[in-house]
């Protein structure tokens, strides 16, 4: 069974610059293929940095790579991703008659993807 | 220094809302492009350094090189012929290309919208309910000794925000700059902006707006259950602290991110806030301000509204504009698949919107304006290569407080400018349509005598 | 703009040049009034009409980033009122603070060709000029506002008198300025850094600087009239709104002391005290402040009438608003702008029951009937505080038209009409004459636009035709006829063209030294540099520099 946490997308400094070098390079489409996790949520879903997971919505899914973070910096079941295509994967289109999409907080399901799995509907490889 | 080197000084950086108009530049005529970028950021050191002059065609039809005016012919031929045409972007150009967009629009009878409604949208949106008290950044400098930042991480996205305006500056009445302020930051994880709050508020996330409402409650002197630590995470205690401070400070300043607008709540969340502030004027002067991402967003919310009377999500098509988020909002008008051509200005919604308005893209003819490369460039009928504004043109530039700057280019471009494009564009539809497209004739709302 | 044109038959009204209602042509050639124009010229027969000069507003407010925020912040004010787009003019939206565009056409559909924003920021300059640049056919200029800068005041309380005209000539390039304005002088440095404080009297001390309204005010005057500025300080006087603020607004008028002053709004400056239940109400001295301007040349004022029905309150007056906004429902709007202004915005609906708001649609009506020189008495109604321009056409009739004006008295609030002076002075009608004064000859003097407000050969061809009617409302609302700078914008009460106005602007002379003064509290205080401040040419592309007197005198000897 996936577990469900909250995925916040937003920028980083990395992602900024990166961006700033083009969208297509290869440390912008990196930064944007991370999730950044919890290290107790990560040891108990038997992940390592770098390791592969599934994170899927109602809307789409994607994998993406896992980064661990502190439990003073990120609480166990919040992720966090710099927006690019990966998170753009995960969020519905319905904006409440908004304008805006959610994009933060998400309600996420979080998969570990065994390394020899073939992709899946996402974008990293 | 060689004959081949320029410095440009008081450039500006567009890079975020903050648009620093002090920028250093050292350029290199030669290889076009800036070598060093004194007072930048990184972020803006990044813009600075990655903005050079990369050998593209100016144009591209279907993929294949073309002249400039063939494409814009193709472009205008798309728009003049479509039946619901949308504008969409130009948060990273210049008011005069903005202005120019917005003439477009109306002419073609299309839907005009700015990545203001993917961002602060729902600030505009509470704006239009509640109103604001609101300041230049100068004023928050000079006079704020009480700065809270709420769902934003300024260390990352916006870097000089802290340094420039307001929680390092110095000013009139805050000689010793830091010293002299206290600072709050509410999120719902620890961010690199962190360490520079006094008082650092971590909220569950999605509950946003019960802290908020919390506040206006102890601001009006209304009793708080403490069962609102168990859903925000946020203790009662806290809370009174902080409405305690909020009340007896000199100058208070809320600064607000898109924590608050992209999440459970959106524009309620902002309304919350800016009531908030609205309240403690009761008290003390209070201030709020959404913080900006790109560089000219808050321009393209200023051109679109006096225009047109509001900022963003326009539609034209009854020959008057029409304001309508949810209907005419890009991400709603793609994923409902109601577009049938899209104009793109300086934006890249193929990388960052919901996948069904991405998919529409990649069905209807795109015409786009960038600097780079983008994923909407690549999927788009004609993509022109335009010059980068700040960098290769001037132009003007609002500031996420509307303060408007002029800005000074480093060196020029061969590519030409939004501004120009679009003129190209406007005047060939122009030709094509024999001035603007009028709408059947429908009754219109005032005009009933 | 080459084409000639001849309009015969008409009515002309054109006061500078002492016409009354003669029937007499009016000649065109290349935008301006001619001695004659040539057989073949195009002629419009105006039997029956009245031509007058097109209108001119001495003070609105139509641009920039106060009138911007009051647009953004009431669509449901857009949404009743929409403007279409025709084949050659953009679309746009009304209500009380229309978008540029609509602001534009309708001004021109009025018959105006002119119109003075009357407060801006100096940083919010160059966003008033892109806006000005967005709004067609009127010429226009704006007031920039220097009465609360933080600049100014420190070399004013170091008694620096020089260098403070020079900083004022400074700030008036800097930003393309048609003129100074102050606004409730003082105001904002207690109102941003003293817990929400105000100025009551002009002797108070403002705030931490070892200056009063008085010197701040008494400085303005006579910097502006040194400098020769062609339009004086336009002065909004402190304690707007107030009970009994008349005696402060006399105190203001008596500061100028013989030199040119021009107090705005001045209905909104009238009243006297009576004592109520909670606190005073406002009474009517607008006879008072009448007398006082009728026997002072030196002063003028534009009315700010109040009409009744829905107006938008937006003014660099922070205090006043704030204290309105008691009465005024949900959405308040302040804006502070660095070292230089406040603002306050609320939507707001005057309503002919109530107390108040039938007093000072009355005190504006007073003010107009016992004006003795309506030269310096000019038509008003702080669009859109007072109301919008859109009810200038009543406003016309309500001056014409004595049993309407009655009529109108009987169904207001009759507890109002009692503490005010409207029955004694009910039986004064405006003439046409009258009126082309104070729509356009009247404005266009004070504003000192020698081209502008008259039909004397060399003058701007901005021509308006309206068809003679029993009622002045009607006639007011849509005249046949428009011409700006010779070109038929209007014809038959239809757009036939587009058209874009000057900007005017003065360019005063000033020490270059002191930017030296101005430079190192920019690097201090400022979030802009100095050097990215001043607004370029290129913000004005239809520019045109009003000359000082100076300027004007030394042009003159010049010539051969």
């Amino acid at each position: 069974m996936p577990e469900v946490m909250t995925l916040i997308g937003g920028r980083s400094s990395k992602q900024g610059t990166s961006l700033c070098a083009g969208k297509l390079g290869a440390e912008y489409v990196d930064l944007t293929t991370t999730v950044e996790m919890n290290v107790e949520d990560m040891a108990r879903l038997g992940l390592a940095n770098n390791s592969r997971v599934r994170l899927r919505t109602p809307g789409g899914e994607t994998v993406v790579r896992c980064k661990s973070r502190e439990t003073k910096d990120l609480p166990p079941g919040v992720l966090f991703m710099a927006y690019g295509p990966a998170s753009s994967e995960l969020m519905a289109s319905d904006t409440a008659a908004s304008g805006m999409p959610i994009s933060k907080n998400l309600e996420v399901e979080v998969e570990p993807v065994r390394e020899d799995a073939s992709p899946s509907g996402g974008v990293a490889g | 220094m060689s004959e081949n080197t320029r410095v440009v000084e008081n450039a500006t950086c567009t890079f975020c809302g903050c648009v620093c108009d002090d920028m250093v530049l050292t350029v290199d005529l030669e290889h076009k492009r800036i070598t060093k970028a004194e007072n930048a950021c990184v972020l803006g050191k990044a813009w600075f350094r990655e903005h050079g002059v990369e050998a593209r065609p100016a144009a591209l039809i279907g993929g294949r090189e073309a002249t400039v005016e063939d494409a814009i012919e193709e472009a205008a031929q798309i728009l003049a012929t479509a039946r619901f045409p949308i504008i969409y972007g130009l948060s990273d150009t210049t008011c005069e290309a903005q202005r120019v967009a917005v003439s477009i629009g109306d002419m073609i009878g299309g839907t005009v919208d700015t990545t203001t409604s993917v961002c602060h949208g729902p600030s505009g949106i509470a704006f239009q309910g509640v109103g604001e008290s609101t300041a230049s950044l100068g004023e928050i400098k000079n006079r704020a000794d009480m700065v809270v930042f709420w769902g934003g991480n300024p260390a990352e996205a916006h870097p000089r925000l802290f340094t420039r305006y307001a929680v390092t500056a110095k000013g009139l009445y805050t000689p010793n700059g830091r010293k002299d302020r206290t600072v709050v930051l509410v999120d719902v994880r620890r961010t690199a902006s962190t360490p520079v709050a006094d008082i650092f508020i971590q909220v569950k996330p999605r509950t946003d707006f019960e802290v908020l409402w919390a506040l206006r409650a102890l601001v009006r002197g209304r009793k708080v259950d403490p069962s609102i630590e168990r859903r925000t995470g946020v203790s009662l205690a806290v809370l009174e602290d902080l409405v305690a401070r909020m009340k007896s400070c000199r100058y208070g300043a809320l600064l607000f991110g898109m924590g608050l607008t992209m999440n459970r709540g959106r524009h309620f969340n902002s309304g919350a806030l800016l009531a908030l502030a609205t309240d403690l004027n009761e008290f003390a002067h209070w201030v709020a301000k959404p913080v900006r991402g790109h560089g000219n967003v808050t321009g393209a919310d200023n051109v679109v509204s006096w225009q047109t009377g509001f900022p963003f999500g326009v539609n034209f098509s009854r020959g008057f504009p029409r304001f309508n988020p949810g209907e005419f909002t890009t991400v709603d008008t793609l994923s409902r698949g109601d577009a049938d051509a899209a104009l793109i200005i300086a934006s890249d919604p193929a990388s960052n919107f919901p996948k069904a308005a991405i998919e529409h893209l990649r069905h209807i003819p795109v015409i786009t304006l960038d600097p780079k490369v983008t994923h909407t460039s690549q999927l788009a009928r004609v993509a022109f290569t335009t010059a980068t504004y700040g960098i290769n043109v001037t132009g003007t530039v609002y500031r996420m407080d509307d303060v408007p700057i002029t800005l000074r280019p480093a060196f020029d471009s061969p590519y030409p400018s939004d501004q120009e494009i679009l003129t190209g564009i406007r005047d060939r539809v122009r030709a094509l349509l024999g001035g603007n497209r009028l709408p059947p004739a429908v009754s219109l709302p005032g005009a009933s005598a | 703009m080459g084409s000639s044109l001849r309009i015969i038959n008409g009515r002309v009204y054109d006061p500078a040049n002492g016409v009354d209602g003669a029937v007499r042509d009016i000649c065109i050639r290349d935008g301006r009034i001619a001695a004659d124009a040539p057989p073949d010229a195009k002629t419009i027969d105006a039997r029956g009409m009245v031509v007058m000069p097109g209108g001119v507003d001495i003070h609105c407010h139509i641009a920039g980033p106060k009138v911007n925020l009051a647009r953004k912040v009431q669509p449901e004010d857009h949404r009743r009122d929409v403007h279409p787009r025709t084949r050659f003019t953009r679309s746009g939206t009304g209500g009380t603070v229309p978008s540029t565009f609509a602001t534009g056409y309708r001004y021109a559909a009025l018959g105006y060709t002119a119109a003075m924003e009357a407060a801006v920021t100096p940083l919010g300059a160059r966003h008033t000029l892109e806006e000005l640049h967005d709004t067609p056919v009127i010429d226009k200029g704006f007031y920039v506002l220097v009465g609360n800068s933080v600049l100014l005041y420190r070399l004013l309380q170091e008694g620096r008198r020089e260098e403070f005209r020079h900083a004022l000539a400074w700030w008036l390039n800097a930003t393309k300025a048609y003129a100074p304005k102050l606004v409730n002088p003082g105001g904002d440095e207690l109102w941003k850094g003293q817990g929400h404080g105000n100025i009551t009297r002009l002797d108070d001390k403002i705030g931490p600087f070892d200056l009063t309204p008085s010197t701040v005010i008494g400085a303005f005057i006579e910097a502006a009239n040194e400098l020769g500025l062609p339009h004086p300080v336009h002065i909004h006087c402190n304690n707007l709104g107030h009970s009994g603020n008349a005696d402060t607004t006399l105190e203001t008028m008596r500061i100028a002391d013989g030199r040119r002053a021009h107090i705005a709004h001045i209905q909104f400056h009238s009243y006297g005290s009576v004592a109520g239940k909670s606190h005073d109400n406002p009474t009517s001295r607008a006879r008072d402040i009448a007398e006082y301007i009728n026997t002072h040349p030196n002063i003028s004022a534009d009315v700010g009438a109040v009409m009744f029905g829905r107006a938008t309150i937006m003014t660099a007056d922070a205090p006043a608003v704030y204290m309105l906004r008691q009465f005024g429902g949900a959405k308040w709007v302040n804006a502070d702008t660095e070292h230089e202004s406040g603002c306050g915005i609320i939507p707001f609906t005057y309503q002919d029951r109530v107390y108040t708001n039938a007093l000072q649609w009355a005190i504006g009506l007073e003010l107009f009937l016992l004006s003795d020189d309506p030269w310096r008495m000019v038509f008003s109604t702080d669009h859109p505080n007072g109301g919008s321009f859109t009810s200038y056409p009543r406003l016309i009739r309500l001056l014409m038209d004595r049993e309407y004006r009655k009529e109108q008295m009987a169904v207001v609030n009759q507890k109002a009409l009692e503490h005010s002076g409207l029955r004694d002075c009910q039986d004064r009608e405006y003439s046409l004459y009258e009126i082309a004064i104070v729509t356009r000859a009247g404005p266009a003097r004070l504003l000192g636009l020698a081209s502008k407000g008259h039909l004397g050969v060399g003058a701007d061809a901005d021509v308006t035709i309206y068809e003679e009617d029993a009622d002045k409302e009607k006639m007011f609302a849509a005249p046949r006829y428009v011409l700006k700078d010779g070109v038929v914008i209007i014809e038959d009460h239809e757009f036939r063209a587009d058209h874009e106005g000057r900007v005017y602007h003065v360019a005063p002379d000033y020490d270059a030294g002191i930017e030296q003064v101005i430079e190192p509290f920019f690097d201090d205080y400022y979030t802009i540099q100095f050097r990215n401040y001043a607004v370029d040419d290129r913000y004005v592309p239809h520019g045109e520099v009003v000359p000082t007197m100076q300027q004007a005198a030394a042009a003159g000897a010049a010539r051969p």
